[in-house]
C-alpha cells in the first residue's frame, strides 16, 4: 500500500516535472521570438525605405552627382546637398574636437575627484537636452548674435556649426577620456621616471596609445552630426535651392533638414517623394558607414 | 640656468593646465547658458493656465493637450518597447548560445541603434502610417519612438544582467530552481535597478525626440485631447518647433520658451532620477562583491 501511493507520487511528481519542462521550453522559445522580431525591425526598416526609394535611385548619375535639387522641375541632383552634410558635420566636429579632447585629457589626467565628479554627470545631460530645445537656443542667441556681428542672414553654416559642435561634444569627451584612462598607468610612470614633464609624458606617451579612441569618438561624432536634425534644421537657414556653400555665413540645406521640411507638402507617390526617401537611405548608408568605421577602429586599437 | 628653464617649464605647465580646465569647465558652462537662458525666459509665461489650457493659434492658450500628448506617446513607447527588450536582453544574456544567429541578431539591435532617427521618422511614416494603416496617430508615433528606443532597452538591460554576480544563478539552481524561476525570482529581481535606468534614459531620449513624432503623430498645435489611440497627438517637441519656426510673433516666442522649459524641466528630472537610481545601484553592486 506504501509502496504503491510511493509510486503514483513518483508518477505524479515525473509529469509535473515534465509541465515545468515544457514550461521553461516555452518561455525560451517566447524570448527567442521577441529578441529575433526585435533584430527583424531592420529589416523591414532597410526593405521598406528601398522599396520606396528604388524610382528615385535608378536615376542613378543624374541623381547621385546633379548639381540641381529642384523638385518642382523635376531635377533631383543630391550632390550639393551631400556635400552641404559633410562641410557641417566636419567644420562641427573640429570645433567639439577642440574643446573636446583638451576637456577630456583634464578630466583623466589632471581634475581633483571632485571637480570630475560635477563635470561628468553635465557632460552627460548634454547629451540629452533636447535637440528642439537647443535648436531653438541656437535660433533666438546664436543666429541674431551672428547677424548682427557678422551680417548675413545670420542662419548660416556657422550657427550649425556650433550648435552641432554642443551636440557632439559630449560624446568626444566621454570616449576620449574612457580611451586616455585606459592607457596602463605604468607607461606613464615609466616616461615620468625618466624625467619627463606631466605634459611631455601626455603627448609623447598616453595620447598616441589614446589615439585610436580619440578618433574612434571623432568618427562616431561625424555619425551623430550627419544624423542630427531639429537643431541643425532651425539655424542653417535652408535655402529653396540647395547649393555648395561658399562662405561660413551663407545659409545652406543638408539631408536631414531636406527631409523634414519637404515631406510635409510632398505629392504621395510622386518622383519627389521617391527622392526623399532615398535622401533617407543615402543618409542611412553614411552613418551605417561611419558606425563601421568606428567599430574597425576601436577594435584595432583593443586587439593592439 | 638651469633653475630657469625648469621654472619656465613649470610656468608652462600650468598654464597648459589651466587651458585644459578652461576647456572642460566651458563644456559645463554651455549646458548652464541653455539651460539657464530657457529658465530665465520661460519661466515669465509659466502659470497655471499655461499649463491646463489648449493652444489657440500661436499667440494663445497654453500646452495642456501637448503634455498629455508627450505622456501618451511615452506610454506607447515604452508599452512596446519595454517588454520587447527586457525580453530579448534576457535570451541574449541568459540563453544565446554563442553561435551565428545570436551573433547576427547581436549585430542587428546594433545597427537599429544606429539609424538615425529621421530616417526611423521615415521609416514609421512608410510602414505604419500608410502600409499598415495606422495613420497620423498616437499609435504610430509611440511605436516609432518604440524602435528608436528599443536597441539602448536591450543594450541597458543585458548590461545589468550579465552584472549579476554568477554565484546568485548558481545558489539558485543549486536550490532545486528551474532556469527561469532563476531569472524570473533571482536575477531580475537583483538586475531591475539597472534595467529601470536604462529604460529611464532610453524615455529621456525618447521625450525630446522630434523628427520621429514630426513625422508620424501630428501637427503639435493641436487643441483637442486625443480620444481614442489612433487620433492624431500633438506632443511638447514639435509643439516648439512649430512655434520656433512659424510663429514669428514675441507672444509665440515666449510661449515657446514656456514649453521648452517644463520639456527640460521634465528631461533633467528624469536624468536625475536615472544617475541616482545608477549611482546607488553601483553602489550596492561592487558592495555586494566585496
Amino acid at each position: 500500500m506504501g509502496a504503491l501511493e510511493h509510486v503514483r507520487g513518483l508518477k505524479f511528481k515525473l509529469k509535473f516535472g515534465r509541465m515545468e519542462l515544457t514550461k521553461e521550453k516555452i518561455i525560451e522559445k517566447l524570448l527567442f521570438i521577441s529578441v529575433v522580431s526585435s533584430s527583424l525591425i531592420v529589416f523591414f526598416i532597410i526593405a521598406f525605405m528601398l522599396k520606396e526609394s528604388i524610382p528615385a535611385l535608378a536615376l542613378g548619375w543624374d541623381f547621385f552627382f546633379g548639381m540641381t535639387w529642384w523638385p518642382s522641375h523635376d531635377q533631383f541632383g543630391i550632390f550639393p546637398i551631400v556635400v552641404s552634410t559633410f562641410i557641417v558635420g566636419i567644420g562641427a566636429l573640429a570645433i567639439a574636437a577642440c574643446i573636446g579632447i583638451p576637456a577630456a585629457i583634464y578630466l583623466a589626467e589632471f581634475s581633483p575627484g571632485w571637480l570630475r565628479n560635477i563635470i561628468k554627470p553635465c557632460v552627460e545631460m548634454l547629451v540629452g537636452i533636447p535637440s528642439i530645445v537647443l535648436g531653438f537656443f541656437g535660433l533666438m542667441v546664436l543666429v541674431v548674435f551672428i547677424r548682427d556681428s557678422f551680417g548675413g542672414y545670420g542662419e548660416c553654416v556657422l550657427a550649425g556649426w556650433i550648435i552641432l559642435a554642443i551636440m557632439t561634444l559630449p560624446h568626444v569627451i566621454s570616449i576620449s577620456e574612457d580611451s586616455i584612462r585606459a592607457v596602463p598607468k605604468a607607461y606613464k610612470e615609466a616616461s615620468l621616471a625618466l624625467g619627463a614633464t606631466q605634459l611631455q609624458s601626455i603627448r609623447r606617451v598616453i595620447l598616441p596609445n589614446a589615439r585610436s579612441g580619440i578618433l574612434a569618438s571623432m568618427v562616431l561624432g561625424m555619425g551623430n552630426a550627419v544624423g542630427e536634425t531639429m537643431a541643425v534644421l532651425m539655424v542653417i537657414g535652408n535655402p529653396n535651392i540647395p547649393w555648395i556653400p561658399s562662405s561660413v555665413l551663407d545659409p545652406v540645406r543638408v539631408l536631414t533638414s531636406t527631409i523634414v521640411i519637404e515631406i510635409s507638402y510632398v505629392a504621395w507617390g510622386s518622383m519627389h517623394q521617391h527622392a526623399l526617401f532615398a535622401l533617407g537611405v543615402v543618409l542611412f548608408v553614411i552613418v551605417a558607414i561611419l558606425n563601421v568605421i568606428t567599430t574597425a577602429v576601436i577594435r584595432r586599437g583593443v586587439s593592439r | 640656468m638651469i633653475k630657469t628653464t625648469r621654472l619656465h617649464k613649470i610656468n608652462a605647465e600650468k598654464i597648459v593646465k589651466m587651458g585644459l580646465c578652461a576647456t572642460a569647465l566651458l563644456s559645463v558652462a554651455v549646458l548652464f547658458i541653455v539651460v539657464g537662458y530657457v529658465f530665465f525666459n520661460g519661466i515669465g509665461i509659466i502659470n497655471l493656465d499655461f499649463l491646463l489650457e489648449s493652444p489657440y493659434r500661436f499667440e494663445h492658450g497654453g500646452i495642456f493637450p501637448q503634455i498629455i500628448g508627450t505622456l501618451c506617446l511615452i506610454a506607447v513607447c515604452l508599452l512596446f518597447a519595454v517588454p520587447l527588450g527586457v525580453a530579448s536582453a534576457i535570451y541574449l544574456a541568459e540563453y544565446a548560445p554563442d553561435n551565428v544567429v545570436t551573433r547576427s541578431v547581436r549585430f542587428f539591435v546594433e545597427c537599429l541603434a544606429g539609424i538615425p532617427s529621421i530616417v526611423i521618422g521615415l521609416f514609421g511614416l512608410i510602414f505604419l502610417v500608410y502600409y499598415l494603416g495606422f495613420g497620423i496617430s498616437m499609435l504610430s508615433g509611440g511605436l516609432s519612438l518604440g524602435f528608436m528606443i528599443l536597441p539602448w532597452t536591450v543594450r541597458a538591460s543585458e548590461e545589468a544582467i550579465k552584472t549579476v554576480p554568477r554565484s546568485y544563478r548558481e545558489a539558485s539552481l543549486a536550490l532545486g530552481a528551474s532556469k527561469w524561476q532563476t531569472i524570473r525570482s533571482v536575477v531580475l529581481k537583483s538586475a531591475y535597478p539597472g534595467i529601470i535606468t536604462g529604460i529611464l534614459l532610453g524615455m529621456g531620449k525618447a521625450i525630446g525626440e522630434t523628427a520621429v513624432i514630426l513625422l508620424t503623430a501630428g501637427s503639435g498645435l493641436e487643441s483637442f485631447l486625443p480620444r481614442s489611440i489612433l487620433d492624431p497627438v500633438g506632443s511638447l517637441p514639435v509643439y516648439i518647433y512649430m512655434m520656433a519656426t512659424q510663429g514669428h510673433t514675441s507672444a509665440a516666442y515666449s510661449r515657446t520658451f514656456g514649453a521648452s522649459l517644463v520639456l527640460i524641466t521634465v528631461f533633467l528630472m528624469i536624468s536625475v532620477f536615472a544617475l541616482f537610481l545608477r549611482n546607488r545601484y553601483v553602489r550596492r553592486m561592487s558592495g555586494s562583491r566585496g
